[in-house]
């Protein structure tokens, strides 16, 4: 257990590391997800077609490839981005958006098709049909899996350990290194504070399905 | 409620709905085949016809909920739009009421009927309210304003549906079969409501299996088979000596039951 307090300071930036990491691209990655969501069911084909090629893409290729290309492939194509935290934020909201795509979109997608008919009939338009009247309505069916993607997201933060982050993982490794007797216990430091992040996201979860839940 | 002065129904206004050689098909299935219909300002037009015949279809290529393969559809003589903005804006001259009622389920009964007004027609809050509360008391439901579509009967909830499309003040109303998914002791009062607005000089198109709201409001009866419109004709007409084989055969079978 001394390890793991010695090593309070290393765990704890690598933890503010993740926590930072988790939630900004777990914010990009619900405005660009809900977006591509409207996309695919939006009566312009181009549209639907763009978004069904991104999200099929993403959401097939393992996480990992996605930093290789942008920290290997882009670069060579001209395409610099900017080393470190930028980096994995702009890997994992890619990548987690397409899963937020598909959350949201199987939301909208049970929500009966007479509500969003009811709304263009009176006269709304195609933004204004999903964001007052299926989008509140598809909430309540999408905070739980949303919350799941972003559990996966918070975990899947340490894949930015590979590629030179201070994350949570990168700092457990570094501490496990150092102290091979008890690496098992570093990485088990490692997994609590993964815990303190997704136990809490979890209980979120509850409480908000519950205030949004409405009668049919 | 300040409504457009109605012309009297018994002499009907300019062409308001025209569908010109309308043809649709779903798959392989001609829905909608060689459609020619001309509803006039103030006209009450009625259509029955068998399951399948496409009447829902019909009523739906009017706002364009469904889109047609060829020929045209004009609205007060504007050409339907495509798409964007223009067909959303037609839409709310065009009101609707469906079989199902789809009163927007997170929304009061309030909320329903003022969604239109803020967000299309832009009326301010407080002008909306007291013009959907005046609708609301017209088709009896005011005083359940601020519950939830849920909590109302099916009958209360597709008179609101009525109050929600009438507060775009709409050039037609169209109605699918508004009274077919409603127990028995409550269809009498959609239809009431329906028939007061018929006499108020409503532009309506009726899709329904109620003869009696038929011969009571209706200018015209308008009879579709296998996508077709075999036979129009004024209700007393159409009901007491139909020219067709299959409309004779069509009301024999309702009629008996
Ligand atoms: N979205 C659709 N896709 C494929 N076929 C459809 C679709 N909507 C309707 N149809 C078919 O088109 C035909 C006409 O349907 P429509 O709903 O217009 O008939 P209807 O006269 O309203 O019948 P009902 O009295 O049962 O409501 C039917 O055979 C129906 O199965
Ligand atoms: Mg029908």
């Amino acid at each position: 257990m001394d390890l793991l307090a010695d090593n309070l300071p290393a765990y704890l930036s690598g933890f503010l590391f993740t926590l930072r990491l988790t939630v900004i691209s777990g914010a990009i990655a619900l405005v660009v997800g809900t977006v591509l969501a409207a996309m695919r069911v939006s009566p312009v084909a181009t549209l639907r077609g763009l978004a069904v090629t991104y999200v099929e893409l993403l959401r097939n290729t393992p996480l990992t490839l996605v930093f290789f290309f942008l920290v290997f492939v882009a670069p060579q194509f001209g395409v610099r981005t900017p080393l470190g935290f930028w980096t994995a934020v702009i890997a994992l909201s890619a990548y987690t958006s397409a899963f937020v795509c598909e959350a949201v979109r199987s939301g909208i997608n049970g929500v009966p098709v007479g509500q969003a008919e009811a709304a263009r009939a009176v006269g709304l338009t195609f933004g204004q049909t999903l964001s007052l009247v299926v989008l509140p309505q598809a909430v309540r069916s999408v905070i739980p899996p949303l919350i799941n993607v972003l559990i996966a997201l918070a975990k899947n933060t340490s894949v930015a350990a590979g590629f030179a982050s201070v994350e949570l993982l990168a700092s457990g490794r570094r501490i496990a290194l150092a102290n091979p007797s008890d690496a098992m216990l570093a990485l088990a430091g490692v997994a609590l504070f993964y815990l303190v992040i997704t136990i809490p996201a979890g209980l979120l979860a509850g409480v908000l399905e519950r205030k949004v839940a409405f009668a049919r | 409620m300040a409504q457009p002065v109605p012309a009297p129904a018994s002499q009907p206004g300019e062409p308001l709905v025209v569908l010109d050689h309308v043809d649709k098909h779903f798959g392989a299935l001609h829905v909608l085949q060689d459609v020619n219909l001309t509803v006039r300002r103030g006209e009450v037009v009625v259509v029955i016809g068998p399951s399948g015949s496409g009447k829902s279809t019909l009523c739906r290529t009017i706002n364009r909920l469904e889109t047609i393969d060829s020929g045209s559809i004009t609205l007060d003589g504007v050409p339907l739009p495509a798409e964007g903005k223009a067909l959303a804006r037609l839409r709310a001259d065009v009101g609707m009421v469906f079989q199902s009622f789809n009163l927007f389920a997170h929304r009061t009964v309030l909320d329903n009927v003022t969604l239109g007004l803020r967000k299309v027609r832009r009326i301010p809050g407080g002008q909306a309210k007291e013009r959907a509360m005046a609708l609301l008391e017209r088709v009896g439901v005011s005083s359940q304003a601020a519950k939830l579509p849920a909590q109302l009967s099916g009958g209360q909830q597709q008179r609101v549906a009525i109050a929600r499309a009438l507060a775009m003040e709409p050039k037609v109303m169209l109605f699918d079969e508004p009274t077919s998914a409603l127990d028995p002791e409550m269809i009498n009062e959609v239809l009431d409501v329906m028939t007061a607005l018929a006499g108020e000089g409503m532009t309506m198109v009726v899709v329904t299996h109620e003869m009696g709201f038929a011969r009571r409001a209706a200018d015209r009866v308008v009879f579709m088979d296998g996508g077709r419109i075999v036979e129009e004709a004024d209700p007393e007409t159409f009901f007491t000596a139909p020219r067709s084989e299959r409309a004779r055969d069509f009301l024999s079978k309702i009629l008996t039951h």
